[in-house]
């Protein structure tokens, strides 16, 4: 297919490996950031060709993986509400609260919908007007700007039905709040490309000049990954930590400067959990007062759901880069994607999922 | 656990984890697999259920039959390519091919929505009538219910078939061996594509029809040219991953296929890469896999690629020894990995 075969040739992913392994004269740990880049790394075995001592740590980029059991506990309650159409996109009805998720809700009688485009539930609030239509609105900045758009459209269109639930969250405060942990063996990172295309890249620069770390934009093919990943290691060689764009053929140093400004007329930057990492300042978004009618957690009355994570995963862990999913003991017995125990097994970008179906045996 | 006397005279539910029946239950995956296992196997174990291949060959006086069972509920009735009425046909005669047979006589059991239009309803029975003439089996026998307005898709339809084993081939999932080639007849992804496309809304360039067609006549070809054939499977529900796991296991062995051999229309990939499915996950309803000797591989696709529904042909993978069963696929930069069974239904990703 026309602009993927490209990146995915087989000989040039070869070629670009043996430059690596060239240019790699000591051990270096690089923290891919996105789940859409730990998934092309597992599914293309894209880590199998490179020398043995770089390791790719998994980083906490899945919305799904990240979003917390409590917000999750909030969708479980509304999504089995009576008069409730509860629309999501697809892999977050398999995620596990603490006792249930959105696809027995649905075999019990919820009417929970997949959506592809926050739009459409949109357009499922004016077609259903005697019913409260609401939207699970998760995703990092790549999402914003679709969700943003929707609130926007349902205040112009005074739709009083239509309502979201938001657990919107950024990136760049992640990789600080990893960076600045004691534990931190990140020490060079492949930042998301596609946050990047709606954020631009600017906002990297104070994070690697203050922790001396590379940071490298990069895509999401096989191709684009071991070239992000060379980059990063010939600074790492060379001592250098800079931000550089292997992406360019989608990202620009200022980013999709209207989805920033609709991300900032409709949302609201506030710290926000993360499952299996805590609470982490200023990496949210939050609805702003003009839309706070919009807001799922206040016209339902679930704001105050506190919930507590189970203590046997380590999904955490495996979040911060700290543990491989192999190094869980209930990994592949007592949790799979059947059965997850915790978010980074229920999500196909998430780092235990991605193990579990690729790497099992 | 223990055992609670209050219940000790009825079954207990063997599935402990999910109190309700779930969609993915039936999306052909690990989880489907779980209940057939636990519910199904479980209750009417028998060695003839236990082949667990798509039809099962019985010997009647003397002769040998396949006899098969399938439902259609498939929502929108009308699709790109096809529609619930010729689908209910190809399928069954599909399964029956499966295990070598010469499919013969169909049954037709229709669950019809009250509400549901005469017109619409025409439409798939005559639909029927000329997808069983194209593959040369009557409809012998039927039954007809109507359950209410909202208790059913329009129309669910459930056919059954018999045909007729003239070979003396074990065709089974648990024949597989050792050096074995895996040939698939024609592209993939095609049905489960264009039925997302038009449920969903989706719009592409161009509608993608639905591969749903009959592939008996490849299989008997098949025959005909004497290839050792030792498991043909369709590739339905699950698709080709699930098919060659469910091999894999019921033969002990390894197969390892090759990404870059196995045919995937332009438009079906480019639609599996936005929504995040991946084509070997997704349904056929005109396709299958033959697992044939090694001697046999470059004939048999040849015979394949001769008739018209197998022009797409292509060999995509062979059978290793192993201690575990296992499906491996070489990826397109080179690197082995484990291609599993899916989970449940295929759920399109966020990004």
């Amino acid at each position: 297919m026309k602009y993927l075969d490209e990146y995915r040739d087989g000989e040039l992913a070869q070629r670009i490996a043996r430059e690596v392994h060239r240019v790699t004269t000591r051990p270096w740990n690089i923290m891919e950031v996105c789940g859409g880049q730990t998934h092309a790394i597992v599914k293309f075995g894209i880590d199998e060709l490179l020398p043995e001592h770089i390791t790719l740590i998994h980083g906490p980029g899945c919305p799904v993986c990240v979003t917390p059991l409590e917000i999750i506990e909030k969708a479980l309650d509304i999504a089995a509400r009576p008069n409730v159409i509860f629309t999501s996109f697809g892999d977050m009805l398999r995620v596990p609260g603490s006792t249930t998720d959105l696809l027995s809700v649905k075999a019990r009688g919820g009417d929970v919908r997949i959506v592809y485009s926050p739009l459409d539930a949109v357009k499922i609030a004016e077609q259903n007007p005697g019913r409260e239509v609401v939207f699970f609105g998760v995703g990092f900045e790549t999402t914003a700007p679709a969700t943003a758009m929707a609130i926007y459209q349902a205040a112009q269109k005074e739709l009083k039905n239509f309502s979201m639930l938001v657990s919107h969250v950024l990136v760049p405060p992640a990789m600080e709040a990893l960076l600045s942990s004691p534990d931190c063996k990140v020490q060079g990172f492949l930042a998301a490309g596609h946050v990047c295309t709606v954020m631009g890249f600017e906002e990297y620069f104070p994070v690697a000049a203050k922790y001396h770390v590379p940071i490298v934009v990069t895509g999401f093919e096989p191709l684009d990954i071991l070239q992000g990943v060379l980059m990063v290691v010939q600074q790492l060689e060379s001592g250098r930590a800079e931000v550089e764009n292997q992406y360019a053929r989608a990202v620009r140093r200022e980013g999709n400067q209207p989805a920033q400004k609709l991300v900032r007329e409709v949302f609201r930057v506030i710290p926000r959990k993360w499952r299996g990492v805590g609470e982490i300042p200023q990496s949210g978004l939050g609805l702003n007062e003009t839309y706070a009618a919009f807001d799922a957690e206040k016209k339902f009355g679930v704001a105050e759901h506190r919930v507590e994570e189970p203590a046997e995963c380590i999904s955490g862990l495996v979040l911060q880069g700290l543990k491989k999913p192999q190094e869980c003991s209930a990994f592949g017995t007592k949790c799979t994607p059947e059965h997850p125990l915790g978010a980074t097994m229920v999500s196909s970008e998430g780092a235990c999922a991605a193990y579990y179906r690729y790497r099992r045996r | 656990m223990e055992q609670n006397d209050h219940f000790a005279l009825s079954c207990p539910i063997p599935i402990s984890q999910y109190p309700h029946v779930l969609l993915a239950h039936g999306g052909g995956g690990r989880l489907m697999h779980q209940l057939i296992g636990k519910m199904f196997l479980a209750a009417f174990r028998n060695p003839l259920l236990e082949t667990q291949h798509d039809a099962t060959v019985v010997e009647l006086a003397g002769k040998k039959l396949a006899f098969t069972t399938d439902s259609y509920v498939v929502r929108p009735l009308f699709f790109p390519g096809g529609d619930v009425g010729s689908m209910a046909v190809h399928g069954t005669v599909n399964d029956l091919a499966m295990s070598g047979a010469r499919p013969v006589y169909l049954s037709a059991a229709f669950i019809i929505e009250e509400g549901l239009p005469m017109e619409t309803l025409w439409k798939v029975v005559c639909s029927m009538q000329q997808a069983a003439q194209r593959c040369g089996v009557q409809i012998i026998t039927g039954d007809t219910k109507v359950v209410d307005k909202g208790k059913g898709d329009g129309v669910f339809i459930n056919t059954a078939g018999i045909g007729v084993v003239e070979h003396d081939q074990k065709i089974a999932p648990q024949n597989v061996r050792p050096g074995d080639g895996v040939l698939v007849s024609g592209d993939l992804g095609r049905h489960g594509m264009a039925i997302m496309a038009v449920r969903e809304g989706l719009q592409f360039e161009s509608a993608i029809e639905s591969d749903s067609a009959p592939v008996q006549d490849i299989v008997l070809a098949l025959l005909k040219a004497g290839i050792e054939i030792h498991c043909l499977r369709d590739l339905t529900r699950g698709g080709l991953a699930s098919a060659l796991n469910e091999i894999a296991e019921a033969s002990r062995v390894r197969i390892g296929i090759e990404e870059k051999s196995i045919p995937v229309r332009e438009d079906v990939h480019a639609a599996c890469e936005m929504l995040g499915l991946d084509p070997l996950h997704v349904a056929c309803e005109g396709r299958f896999i033959a697992l044939v000797a090694a001697k046999d591989v470059e004939r048999a696709l040849l015979v394949m690629r001769g008739q018209g529904t197998g022009a797409g042909s292509a060999v995509i993978g062979r059978v290793a020894e192993s201690s575990a069963p296992l499906v491996t696929l070489k990826s397109a930069i080179g690197v082995s990995r484990i291609l599993d069974m899916p989970s449940g239904e295929q759920l399109p990703r966020i990004c």
